[in-house]
């Protein structure tokens, strides 16, 4: 073909890449005009972070062609794609954590003028330069990734869900730059799981399922339907099976001793008399706004840190856990939302499962591995683990991570079971999966904890919710009565009667839209994204400096 | 600890605050140096008669290992590791001496010139062989130790004497007044003319940037490969400095000259250097170097068993850096 001219700013057409086995992508095109904010979306996997990865040079594609401006490009490395005009904001900040602001600004050629003047814009005028990026919170990195983009002044600028990790003030705010750059020369290219942004600054939507563009849809009113469908395809109806478990609820009588309590948990600032009862075969949701102190309660629940005041309850009686190990073997099983921080990525799935001890069965010390694999091949069975991609755990895709996550302990049985956040980032099949078998578990006694970011959560699998507001317990809500309003109201800690800002409420639309459209784009394995350069093994923690 | 010399001067604050900023910032480089001048000041109580040959003889014994450090210091940063910096300190020590011995005077000046170069190619190899071959650095660095070793002893099977007057008289003597050693003076211009300017270009940034975080490093642009081999040239070219100043101080070539490699990765860990990659500088390497053969002479005028010393060595390593982390752990929590 030769380059015909056309009024395209850019137009990728059959690209295709695969990781070994795993094909990320079959057959992706994508056509952005000039002055559009283009949504790019899919479900869990579609392949969307690999294309952007392609478009910007981190991934080279096994086949396919990328045209800007009618010119046919192939950019070899983020350096290359950025001369080019393609510039992304990736998932995670990709500022040097040792370096101050400054440098990483001059390490990319950044003006300066130009990218204070859109932190300005995007409402983080005070940032100090001079500090260095692991210092920096998580939310102000994210901006700060952005303004460093815009003030390139990219011809294609490509966020990839840029707003996840944004509070809602935040969120506004970049929607709102976004949405200023519509009707110029230049185009956005927008990845987020929240159908409220989409359909608020976006033009047109590119939809990818299983590596393929399936469609693109008109962003207008009443087009969520459309594009939730083509993102779906057979999941469609998979979201109500839960609804039918909820039935089967147990009332807990009045005598009954809760399976384990916390009583006046406090623990330094983040923590203030902290206290609630979690019954066996209940499933108590968790509420919080980002920040509020669940990341502590959980990590003291689960044995990682120690109250600085107050006591936890096991049947009934004290308990204090000195190290996880200690709440694992009183029955005390943690899932967290981060998969990395769970799982060996480089072992198996089998010895992922083993792995705490609880599917180990030992005859005079020694590991009987016939029976572990049968244990093992249970707990597959039971979350159905897609593991066909091959043994290490990092080759899965998130939502079957997580299912190796879960699988671990509901091997060796389940007393009382912590979920913080199990479903983010995950698809809504596998969502749905979980859902159910959290209802299961509690139907068969156990008492699970789970706190959701999602407030939608709480009515499709839990019986009732505690809601944190500045570390305090401010409100109990029965699942019956937790619609996402009155959860929303509780978390900001508004009474029922107060007007909702209107930020929250566009949130609370989001949250609903975002039922069918969650997603994430991380599927295939992250060091295999690096083929031009040798794999990236220096990622160090970032956070732990800063407790 | 945060960078040795503060990136970027903070234009917009009180110089009060800036100051307190960059004592912060440099906080385990002033540590050090607290350490060190509490061991000049117990080495002179010990020993009253330690004056300036003393310290003569003191900054030309460190001279040699200061340069492994700082070329040690370079590639730990860049996220690296070479084990061959005292194999390269020996080949090009045996090829300076070889090369100047009956020579002219003017000629020693090519010499010098050329071992650099061979320096700079030497890091180069290493780099990139860890760069084509993925082979992890560690694994490479060990192996082209024992090629350079065995290089350096088919040019020269024994420590043979070589060297032009100017280069010995480079390091020997004191300039200005006596009790500034010209070994001293030659260290600090090498590396305020090469590691300064260096770590601000975009290739100093750069090298930061791959030995933090290499995918945030690829992703912002930098070119992890080159980035990678340009530090262990580096690291090579502060090894060649190393072995000309061993050639100078000594006068001789030696193809055996001791424990460099395994005391600058010491000195770079108690230098405030991160082995992770991405923080220190070479400044506190440096520092290291002088504490740690500061005791070592302590050590030996207090007529310790030399095995007993080197224990002692150790044990005062692990504790030092112990305490770093200890300050840093304290620092974050508040």
């Amino acid at each position: 073909m030769t380059a015909i001219a056309t009024d395209l700013l850019l137009e990728a057409t059959g690209v295709a890449k695969t990781y070994g086995a795993v094909v990320a992508l079959k057959s992706a095109s994508l056509a952005v005009r000039p002055g559009e904010v283009h949504a790019l979306m899919g479900a869990n996997g579609a392949g969307k972070s690999t294309l952007v990865k392609i478009l910007t040079g981190a991934v080279r594609p096994d086949s396919g062609r990328i045209m800007v401006r009618g010119r046919e490009r192939t950019a070899h490395s983020p350096a290359e794609a950025r001369a080019g005009g393609l510039v992304s904001v990736y998932q995670e900040p990709s500022l040097i954590p040792d370096l101050d602001i400054r440098s990483n600004l001059r390490l990319t050629d950044t003006p300066i003028d130009a990218f204070r003047h859109w932190l300005d814009e995007l409402a983080l005028p005070d940032l100090d330069l001079s500090s260095m990026a692991r210092r920096v919170p998580l939310a102000s990195l994210r901006i700060i990734d952005l303004a460093r983009a815009l003030a390139i002044e990219p011809e294609v600028l490509m966020l990839d869900e840029m707003t996840a990790a944004l509070p809602a003030n935040l969120t506004e705010r970049v929607l709102e730059v976004i949405g200023r750059q519509r009707g110029g020369d230049r185009s956005v290219i927008f990845i987020s799981h929240r159908m409220i942004e989409i359909a608020a600054v976006c033009d047109r939507a590119t939809v990818l399922r299983e590596g393929e563009t399936v469609g693109v849809v008109d962003v207008t009113e009443g087009s969520e339907e459309r594009i939730v469908e083509l993102m779906l395809g057979q999941f469609v109806d998979a979201t109500p099976a839960v609804d039918g478990e909820r039935s089967a609820r147990v009332r807990r009588g009045a005598d009954q001793v809760p399976r384990f309590a916390a009583r006046g948990l406090s623990f330094e600032s983040k923590l203030d008399d902290v206290s609630f009862e979690l019954y066996p075969g209940e499933v108590l949701g968790v509420v919080a706004l980002e920040g509020q102190g669940q990341d502590e309660l959980f990590d003291i629940l689960s044995g990682s840190e120690r109250p600085s005041g107050g006591e936890l309850l096991l049947d009934g009686a004290p308990v204090t856990f000195g190290h996880p190990a200690d709440a694992i073997r009183a029955g005390v099983v943690y899932v967290a939302a981060d998969r990395a921080e769970a799982l060996l990525m480089q072992r198996s799935v089998a010895e992922n499962i083993a792995l705490p001890g609880r599917a180990r069965m030992r005859r005079w010390g020694l590991i009987d591995l016939g029976a572990e694999r049968k244990v093992v091949a249970g707990a597959v069975a039971k979350l159905q683990i897609e593991a066909r991609a091959g043994g290490e755990v990092r080759r899965l895709s998130g939502g079957n991570q997580q299912k190796v996550t879960i699988a671990r302990w509901v091997a060796g049985g389940v007393q009382t079971m912590l979920c913080f956040d199990p479903t983010r980032g995950i698809d809504i099949g596998t969502k749905t999966q979980i859902y159910v078998l959290l209802r299961e578990l509690a139907a068969a006694g156990a008492a699970v904890l789970l706190y959701t970011s999602e407030l939608k959560e709480v009515q499709l699998a839990c019986d009732r919710a505690i809601v944190i507001f500045g570390g305090r317990v401010v409100a109990e809500i029965d699942a019956a009565d937790a619609d996402e309003p009155t959860l929303l109201r509780a978390a900001y800690n508004l009474r029922s009667d107060a007007v909702l800002p209107e930020a929250v409420a566009a949130e609370v639309v989001a949250e609903e839209a975002a039922a069918a459209a969650e997603v994430e784009a991380e599927q295939a394995s992250a060091p295999t994204t690096l083929p031009a350069e040798p794999d990236p093994t220096g990622n160090e923690p970032v956070t732990d400096d800063d407790r | 600890m945060s960078a040795a010399s503060g990136t970027v001067g903070s234009t917009q604050r009180a110089p009060a605050d800036a100051l307190v900023a960059w004592a912060r910032r440099n906080g385990w480089v002033l540590c050090l140096l607290v350490l060190l001048g509490a061991l000049f000041v117990f080495t002179k109580m010990i020993n009253p008669g330690y004056g300036v040959t003393g310290l003569q003889g003191f900054a030309i014994s460190v001279l040699p290992l200061a340069m492994a450090a700082v070329a040690q210091a370079i590639c730990v940063i860049g996220g690296g590791i070479d084990l061959s910096v005292g194999s390269m300190m020996a080949l090009t020590s045996v090829v300076a001496a070889t090369q100047m011995k009956g020579q002219g005077e003017e000629f020693g000046v090519v010499v010098v010139v050329g071992v650099l170069l061979l320096g700079l190619v030497l890091g180069a190899v290493n780099g990139s062989v860890i760069v084509l071959t993925r082979v992890p650095d560690i694994v490479v660095t060990l192996a082209m130790a024992f090629v350079w070793g065995g290089s350096a002893l088919v040019i020269l099977a024994s420590p043979t004497a070589g060297s032009a007057q100017w280069l010995k008289d480079l390091v020997l003597g004191s300039l200005v007044s006596e009790w500034i050693p010209k070994a001293a003076v030659l260290l600090l211009v090498i590396v305020a003319v090469v590691w300064i300017p260096l770590r601000r270009t975009r290739l100093g940034l750069s090298i930061y940037a791959i030995g933090s975080n290499q995918l945030a490093a690829f992703r912002s642009g930098v070119s992890v490969g080159r980035t990678k081999v340009a530090a262990y040239s580096l690291t090579g070219l502060f090894a060649a400095l190393g072995g000309l100043s061993l050639t100078a101080s000594t006068g001789i070539g030696n193809p055996v000259p001791g424990p460099y490699t395994l005391l600058s990765v010491a000195a770079v860990v108690l230098g405030g250097v991160s082995l992770a990659g991405g923080r220190g500088g070479v400044f506190g390497p440096i520092i290291g170097v002088l504490i740690l053969v500061l005791i070592q002479n302590d050590l030996a005028f207090l007529s310790l068993d030399p095995n007993l010393s080197l224990v002692t060595q150790g044990l005062i390593l692990i504790g030092v850096v112990m305490f770093g982390s200890l300050i840093q752990w304290r620092q974050g929590r508040r």
